[in-house]
């Protein structure tokens, strides 16, 4: 299972805040894959310039392994105060 | 400290909370930034933030800045949730031996928090709700800040 969560635009694009994968994706590259079949719009908010992944509250850099309970966040630029 | 909170806060008493008690500190310096009521600005604002990293976010912030000037204490407050004209949006206090340190670790942490900060901003005006990130101008400012070898963030 993994817990996925979007902030900013993302949520606009995508039409929801959080939501839960069973089985999870192993890792983020297939959590992408998996949206990316089900919400085309929303792969491609994912890919735009600035938008960052968390992985259990840890910036992740690049592709990473998903352990299972996982917790991903996808946010876009962030605004500042 | 840092702290996100959904309640209006009050500048001067955080500012008095953080002076008390200082024997070693001679110098305070503070910002505050109010949510502006211009006509071309939005009538409400709106923060969102992601609980627990976001905290840790500016915290990271806050730590290389008191590794770089040397402080001896730094507070931050942060409005998350709807905000309206005329309300502190962000506080921030630094405490240093000298002026000199104080003054620019406070202008050097809104310049990071401006940019670097993991908080999403929403405006909602008169021609709708509308995402704000950050300006050539904030991205800019942020840039004066030369990074600091092994104790800045990278």
């Amino acid at each position: 299972m993994a817990k996925v969560l979007l902030f900013g635009r993302l949520r606009d694009v995508a039409g929801w805040r959080e939501r839960l994968y069973e089985p999870g994706p192993t890792t983020l590259g297939a959590l992408k894959a998996l949206i990316a079949g089900q919400d085309a719009d929303l792969a491609a908010a994912l890919e735009a310039p600035g938008v960052q992944a968390a992985v259990d509250r840890i910036l992740a850099r690049g592709d990473c392994p998903l352990a299972p309970g996982v917790e991903v966040a996808f946010m876009p630029t962030m605004s500042g105060g | 400290m840092i702290a996100l909170t959904e309640q209006p806060f009050d500048p001067g008493a955080e500012l008095n909370r953080f002076c008390r008690g200082r024997s070693e500190t001679g110098a305070v310096a503070s910002f505050v930034g109010l949510a502006r009521g211009a006509a071309d600005q939005a009538a409400v604002l709106e923060l969102e933030a992601y609980p627990g990293f976001t905290e840790g976010e500016i915290g990271r912030i806050a730590e290389a800045a008191t590794v770089r000037f040397a402080l001896h204490d730094v507070s931050i407050t942060h409005r998350v949730g709807r905000i309206t004209s005329g309300e502190a949006i962000v506080m921030v206090i630094t405490a240093a031996a000298h002026r000199r340190e104080a003054f620019e670790a406070c202008d050097h942490l809104m310049d990071y928090l401006k940019s670097r900060a993991p908080l999403w901003k929403k405006e909602h005006g008169s021609a709708g709700p509308r995402w704000v990130e950050p300006t050539a101008r904030d991205l800019a400012d942020a840039e004066r800040w030369a990074p600091l070898q092994g104790a800045d963030i990278p």
